[in-house]
């Protein structure tokens, strides 16, 4: 994929579509959205880039390798999960902190939990297509 | 009594621990654990006399009748001393058996957690808990028999105790769960106080029959025997344990824990003598023939068990005193017949009886040890042997039926067993020092201790048999007959017909004993029988199984992924086809339908033509666009239809499959001609066919009527509960946050698969 058009566009597709992919996940409890969704789009604009630019290129980008971001994600939900127990409430209570912010809205444990999902999608989508690419 | 019961799992799993901290310890701090335990129960059999038994309750599962409540009575008192009296002996021999041993902590781990699986057998008051833990005996007697695992033999004869037991196991689950549903209780407790449910209940043979399996299977009786001689394979100190003790005589307490319950019925008796008595006397036979000394001892112990399983078959008083007193009898003489062959094989190297002789001469304490298990299994006067011969005899004489033929039986299982254990306890030790003898050595006190130990017992049980009479086997006798009986227990019976057999059985078995020496010939003679034995038969049975499933394996998992879809395929349309056309309306009500718009007729064009162009295409990349193409116009219906959230993910998945495709297609060989036209064809019927009933069965989903409640609710708690408006997403992060955990685990797992089978499998293949 040497094309010129591709390679410029996905130079400024990366940033933006990454940008566009936390809105998305933040906004994810009130409008259409979510960590899943995120994680996608994500994922997608490293893929992307690693298309236009090649896999060591993206690679730097990154820095870590993306399976590193599957046990952070899990530990982000966990997390949602058990704190809870703090307040003496069940596994996986919802708790909410007082007044919702601007764009994001309340905010929560179901936030952190999204975010949890969303380095999931993003370390395990990456991982499949990196190891694919890599080796075939 | 549940930490009792339960501290051998501890152990256990603190093993890897203690193996860091005190290498050199743990074998001591490991056998301190079994007679911490014996002193436990000892201290309690003051509460078990007469038909008094302790019970423990402890909640697990109440909601399905399931908890770990303990019943400690005579017959739970008999079995726990054994395990853990014997048990001691057998954690303190072992210490120096397989001293130096790399897995010695291993085996020490699975030694205890053994220990404790089989307390639990004997103490749980629950069916369920009990089968739980009469599984748990088949495992971890798996992993004792296949110990050395590098042994290819060692390794088949552990696949086959677990195979046999646990399937014995599971057949008499469903015994239990049977009785459970007839009598509403999983209580033993509760099950004899009204024994008479079970007896009139229409299934109660069916009952039997289960219950029976798992009672075989597990003590070995024919033709389930075969898997003990194999399990010798195990380090001698686990046949002792065992063989002698504990885990073949799980059924034996199985059958006599149910005897209040389920027995005295013409099935229950008639059943259990007959497989009994074959069982006696055709393992009796056998254990002549062998020259193998575990080999001789294992098949004296299937005999043993069979005359276990036949007194409780008689089911008189006698009868059941005779079972009781042989449990205890046997597993003193037997384990140290088990513990002496491990000595002299640690000292000779070899265990064929017929290479063997002069050994007192090297090891006195440890003959003298040979010398009385081999005559209490004799059952010679003064010794604990004697006493459960004469009572056996008093038994089976006084039937009322049949009774001439079962003496005949008796008494010749009684030669044939007095034979294998003078082999065992005596013939190593008489004449001359053998070649093999030769360099045999005195061994470690730790070895010979246990064995002379045992061998005290029996005489001293045998002299004074009031020290365990009211005790210890009265209360065993009460708990298997069900009720109190008042028994005498003595040395001497005057002169009967009972004694005269008993001492026809001593001059017999010598004379026998001298008159037929074990020889490889002999067993090489049995040999020729041997496809007719049921082991074989079973091989048969599983080597039949096994190429069945070859032929299945090569049939469907060819390697071929285009068959694989084939299968599938047809599979799915003949399964839901057969249900479209059998018993469903198919019918559609045009009014419901509403107009086609423009833009969705636009969007269903599109979509037509990507299949065609799909199907038709001779370039790969063309096709994969187009496959893409459609997916990208069902995400613009998502939109249509108001669900944006699908529409976005759709959209990001579908570029995802679309790359993906690429990334594989484009490293594929180029192949000219993709396929036949003659396959083609068979392609688009089949894909036509299923294409069809999909979407006749997603037509058919509009006749069902939508049911609303569940979306409603969550439709209307979104915001209230979970503070969000974004139902999708709250129900995914909050309503059914914990499927999404799991999902997200599953996903990290379907990546670190990928990884690994890119990086770990393919990477030989590139280096070539």
């Amino acid at each position: 994929m040497k094309s010129i058009i591709f390679r410029t566009s996905s130079k400024y597709l990366l940033p933006i579509l990454l940008i566009f992919s936390v809105f998305i996940l933040l906004r994810g409890h009130y409008l259409p959205g979510g960590g899943f969704v995120g994680g996608l789009m994500a994922a997608l604009a490293f893929i992307l880039h690693s298309f236009a630019f090649g896999l060591k290129e993206t690679r730097n980008i990154i820095k870590v390798h993306p399976g590193f971001l599957m046990p952070l994600g899990l530990v982000f939900a966990l997390v949602a999960g058990l704190a809870p127990w703090i307040f003496q409430e069940p596994f996986m209570t919802g708790l909410w902190y007082g007044e919702p912010l601007r764009m994001i809205g309340m905010v929560g444990t179901a936030l952190i939990f999204d975010i949890g999902v969303y380095f999931v999608v993003i370390g395990s989508v990456l991982t499949v297509m990196f190891s694919i690419r890599e080796i075939i | 009594m549940i930490l009792a019961v339960l501290l051998g799992f501890i152990f256990a799993l603190l093993t890897p621990l203690w193996n860091r901290v005190f290498p050199k310890a743990f074998p001591f701090l490991f056998s301190a654990l079994p007679i911490l335990l014996f002193v436990f129960f000892a201290i309690k059999l003051e509460g078990i006399q007469g038909t008094n038994f302790i019970i423990e309750k402890n909640s697990w599962i109440p909601q399905l009748g399931i908890d770990l409540n303990f019943r400690l009575d005579g017959l739970s008192m008999l079995f726990s001393l054994m395990i853990t009296g014997i048990g001691a002996l057998v954690f303190v021999y072992t210490s120096y058996y397989l001293k130096g041993h790399i897995y010695l902590d291993r085996f020490y781990a699975y030694l205890s957690m053994f220990m404790a699986s089989m307390l639990g057998v004997v103490l749980s008051d629950n069916l369920i808990t009990l089968f739980i833990f009469w599984e748990l005996t088949s495992i971890s007697s798996f992993f004792l028999i296949g110990f050395n695992n590098e042994e290819k033999a060692s390794r088949k004869s552990a696949m086959t105790a677990l195979g046999i037991t646990g399937f014995g196991g599971l057949v008499m689950l469903a015994g239990f769960v049977w009785i459970g549903s007839i009598s509403g209780t999983y209580s033993l407790t509760e099950l004899m106080n009204q024994p008479e449910v079970l007896k009139i209940n229409p299934g109660y043979v069916w009952i039997l029959i289960l219950l029976f399996t798992g009672a075989f299977t597990k003590s070995a009786q024919f033709p389930f025997h075969f898997w003990l001689p194999g399990a010798m394979k195990a380090p001698t100190p686990v046949s002792t344990y065992l063989h002698s003790a504990t885990m073949v005589k799980a059924g034996i307490f199985l059958l006599a824990r149910f005897s209040p319950i389920l027995g005295n019925s013409l099935e229950w008796n008639w059943t259990l003598t007959i497989i009994g008595a074959i069982t006696m006397t055709y393992a009796a036979i056998h254990s002549l023939f062998r020259t193998d000394l575990k080999s001789i001892l294992a098949y004296s112990t299937i005999s043993a068990l069979g005359i276990l399983v036949f007194l409780i078959g008689l089911g008189t008083e006698d009868a059941l005193l005779g079972a009781g007193l042989f449990i205890l009898t046997h597993a003193l003489y037997k384990a140290a017949l088990f513990l002496i062959t491990g000595i002299i094989d640690h000292e000779t190297g070899t265990r064929e009886v017929f290479k063997l002789s002069g050994l007192q001469h090297k090891m006195m304490p440890v003959a003298i040890a040979g010398y009385i298990a081999a005559l209490s299994s004799a059952g010679v006067p003064f010794f604990l042997g004697f006493l459960s011969k004469e009572v056996m005899y008093e038994a089976v004489l006084n039937l009322p039926q049949a009774a001439a033929l079962l003496t005949f039986l008796a008494v010749l299982t009684k030669i044939f067993l007095l034979v294998a254990g003078f082999w065992a306890g005596i013939k190593p030790f008489r004449g001359s020092v053998s070649d093999a003898a030769e360099s045999a050595k005195m061994p470690s006190p730790r070895l010979w201790i246990p064995t002379t130990l045992l061998g005290f017992l029996s005489i001293a049980f045998g002299v004074f048999p009031g020290l365990v009479e009211k005790s210890l086997i009265l209360p065993v006798l009460n708990s298997i007959a069900g009720y109190e009986v008042d028994t005498y227990l003595a040395l001497w019976h005057g002169f009967n017909l009972v004694l005269l057999l008993s001492i026809l059985t001593l001059v017999l078995g010598t004379g026998l004993y001298f008159y037929w020496k074990p020889s490889p010939e002999k067993f090489q003679a049995t040999t020729r029988f041997s496809s007719l034995s049921p082991e074989h038969l079973l091989a048969v049975l599983g080597k039949g199984f096994q190429s069945f499933a070859e032929r299945w394996t090569a049939f469907f998992q060819n390697g071929y992924l285009r068959n694989y879809v084939i299968t599938i395929l047809i599979f799915l349309s003949v399964l839901i086809g057969y249900r479209l056309f059998s018993g469903v309306y198919i019918y559609l009500d045009w009014n419901q339908i509403s107009e086609i718009t423009p833009s969705e007729f636009i969007v269903v064009s599109l979509m037509v033509t990507s299949i065609f162009f799909v199907v038709l295409s001779r370039s790969r990349t063309a096709a994969i666009v187009a496959l893409g193409v459609i997916g990208f116009a069902n995400c613009l219906f998502f939109l249509y239809y108001s669900a944006p959230d699908l529409a976005m993910t759709q959209f990001s998945i579908d570029t995802l499959t679309v790359l993906l495709f690429m990334l594989v297609l484009f490293k594929l060989p180029l192949n000219k001609t993709f396929s036949s036209p003659k396959i083609r064809i068979r392609d688009a019927i089949i894909s036509l066919f299923f294409g069809t009933l999909i979407a006749i069965l997603a037509l058919e989903v509009f006749e069902e009527p939508s049911v609303r409640e569940v979306s409603d609710y969550y439709a209307d708690n979104a915001y209230i509960l979970a503070k969000g408006r974004n139902v999708v997403n709250v129900i995914l992060v909050d309503f059914r946050g914990f499927d999404t955990m799991v999902e997200t685990v599953v996903l990290v797992i379907a990546a670190i698969g990928v990884f690994s089978l890119m990086y770990l499998n393919l990477n030989p293949i590139k280096k070539d």
